[in-house]
């Protein structure tokens, strides 16, 4: 196992409907030097179709083939490593906010949305179909788990991808700035997913990387703020909000070793009391 | 939450957010600029000031119309800030333009014309950003959207609008935070359709109250009930909520009879930038 990730985490602006052009853009930061000296590329929620499709769902899905539309994505993923989004239009004609992880000439992993925000701003509920699990899958820089967004707001997706043994959560988001009623110098949903990260990553112990886009969609700012935090839940990288950047971090499996030893919490973990529970809560509901 | 005080803005943040979208936008649309009326009063003074901000006063045109009964002061006001800003401007006296409809129909109330005003300038601008290739910019705050002050189809009307999410609180916060003339920003709001008209006059509530309720009501989801405990009286707070469910019309595209499988505005759906 490498010791070691190098992540790059695009935070870009995908054009909205618009695949052709944003697989260009894909392929063009995958050529920068931040990309091109990573392991893995990140690319936000729905990176390579925009998020606020609503009817254009239909009309931007894709079936998921090596040889088919992402042809030239999985041709350089014999290089490296890349993390993208897109709507999986599946066998059944269903379609799925889905992460797609490419890896050396293949499609390795599938990561279907589980939880598909429909309020307020949100209506992801109307257009796709949900995903059914969360799986950590095994890289050479050990077993990554990835999460869209709103996955990362209930508790049980991390707490599970990290039970399966994985070392890294890779998030990817579609999340607009909003909340300026403060005085602080960010927006206050770009401060609450940093908590939401930095607690997350310190209760479990574990890598967390979130990429969040930028641009504008109908009046939605999407907010960028990416950033990674360590498994102390210390930051290790704070992008900056509203700009399209690619950052890069070094995720050291030695600081999950130190992070693991000093605060034993997953060796303590205790998943039979957790399902024995689970269990005894499904039966009273 | 503060329950009684009128909302705040971050300006920093407000200012690049709002920047980034104005520049965008109009990448999107290809188009050259922006184009909105400036009445001298704060709203149109900081929408005017953010176009500028975000794409320089060269892409701005700021075009003043006044009527014969508008206050002369508030031209002068309106020239304070195209002074200021350094945007491109222009004068369009809709008095004939009104007088002539009007000739004939001596009975109309203020209100009808006042009506009839803001759509002339409505459609002068869109005439203008045709000729200008430009995007009319709107400038309504969120406070008058919420509470339907605004002509439906006039000033209400525009292809984007920078400022429909700042309540009139945060409108003057902008403003200040910008540096624009202090006579813009500390005079008493109105919309000049008739001598002596102020927007608090006509609407029966200060904006201070107005945007503190309204944060609660709409930010907070607060119940009317929940409002009142946290230090309005119940009869404003009712008050507020009937002004919103009144004008809720104004803030919709109008309704159509379905009749087919797929219909506009019901279940054909696509974003605005579609395709951009």
């Amino acid at each position: 196992m490498e010791s070691v990730l190098k992540v790059a985490l695009v935070q870009m602006a995908p054009s909205l409907g618009l695949t052709e052009r944003n697989l260009e853009s894909h392929l063009a930061w995958l050529e920068t030097p931040e990309a091109r000296e990573a392991d893995l590329v990140v690319f936000p929620e729905l990176s390579l179709t925009g998020y606020l499709l609503q009817d254009l769902v239909a009309e931007v899905a894709r079936p998921l083939e090596e040889k088919g539309f992402l042809a030239p994505l999985v041709e350089a993923s014999r290089h490296r490593d890349i993390l993208v989004g897109l709507v999986e239009e599946s066998s059944q004609f269903l379609f799925h906010n889905s992460a797609v992880y490419l890896s050396r000439g293949r499609i390795h992993h599938v990561h279907r949305k589980v939880y598909l925000p429909t309020y307020g701003m949100f209506d992801e509920g109307r257009y796709f179909a949900a995903g059914r699990e969360f799986g950590a899958f095994d890289t050479r820089f050990g077993k990554i788990g990835v999460l869209i967004c709103e996955d990362a707001w209930h508790l049980s997706s991390s707490y599970l991808l990290v039970l399966q043994g994985a070392h890294t959560l890779l998030v990817m988001s579609g999340s607009p700035g909003r909340g300026l009623a403060t005085e602080s110098v960010e927006a206050t949903s770009v401060q609450t997913w940093e908590r939401v990260g930095q607690t997350l990553s310190q209760f479990l112990t574990v890598h967390w990387a979130y990429v969040n886009r930028v641009g504008y969609e109908d009046g939605l700012a999407f907010a960028g703020g990416s950033y990674v935090a360590d498994p102390f839940g210390d930051l290790l990288l704070d992008g900056a909000e509203n700009v399209e950047a690619i950052y890069r971090a070094d995720l050291p499996l030695a600081s999950l070793r130190r992070a693991r030893t000093q605060t034993p919490l997953l060796r303590d973990e205790k998943p039979e009391l957790v399902l024995r529970q689970l269990k005894e809560v499904l039966r009273e509901g | 939450m503060d329950s009684s005080r009128p909302p705040k803005v971050n300006p920093k943040i407000a200012l690049a957010m709002i920047d980034r979208f104005l520049q965008e936008e109009l990448v999107k649309t290809g188009l050259a600029g922006f184009v909105l009326g400036l009445s001298g009063g704060v709203d149109s003074a900081l929408a005017c000031a953010l176009a500028a901000h975000a794409l320089g006063p060269g892409k701005v045109l700021a075009v003043k119309m006044p009527f014969r009964t508008s206050s002369p002061s508030s031209e002068a006001d309106a020239d304070a800030v195209i002074s200021q800003l350094g945007v491109r401007s222009e004068r369009v006296d809709i008095t004939p333009m009104v007088e002539a409809y009007f000739q004939g129909l001596p009975e109309s109330p203020p209100l009808r014309w006042g009506n009839f005003m803001a759509r002339v300038r409505m459609a002068v601008l869109f005439d203008r950003s045709a000729r200008e290739r430009a995007l009319v910019l709107g400038t309504s705050n969120k406070t008058e959207l919420l509470l339907g002050y605004g002509t439906w189809y006039g000033d209400t009307a525009s292809s984007l609008n920078p400022i429909g999410d700042l309540y009139k609180a945060q409108v003057w916060q902008m403003a200040r935070h910008l540096g624009l003339p202090e006579q813009v920003v500390s005079k008493a709001p109105s919309a000049d359709l008739w001598p002596d008209q102020t927007d608090e006059g006509e609407m029966g509530i200060t904006y201070a109250e107005a945007d503190a309720i309204l944060y609660l009501l709409v930010d907070g989801r607060y119940t009317v009930e929940e409002v009142a405990a946290a230090g309005h009286p119940l009869d404003r707070v009712q008050k507020v909520l009937a002004m919103v469910e009144g004008s809720q019309y104004k803030r919709r595209l109008p309704i159509i009879a379905k009749l087919s499988q797929r219909t506009v505005g019901i279940d054909f759906r696509y974003p605005r930038d579609w395709g951009r």
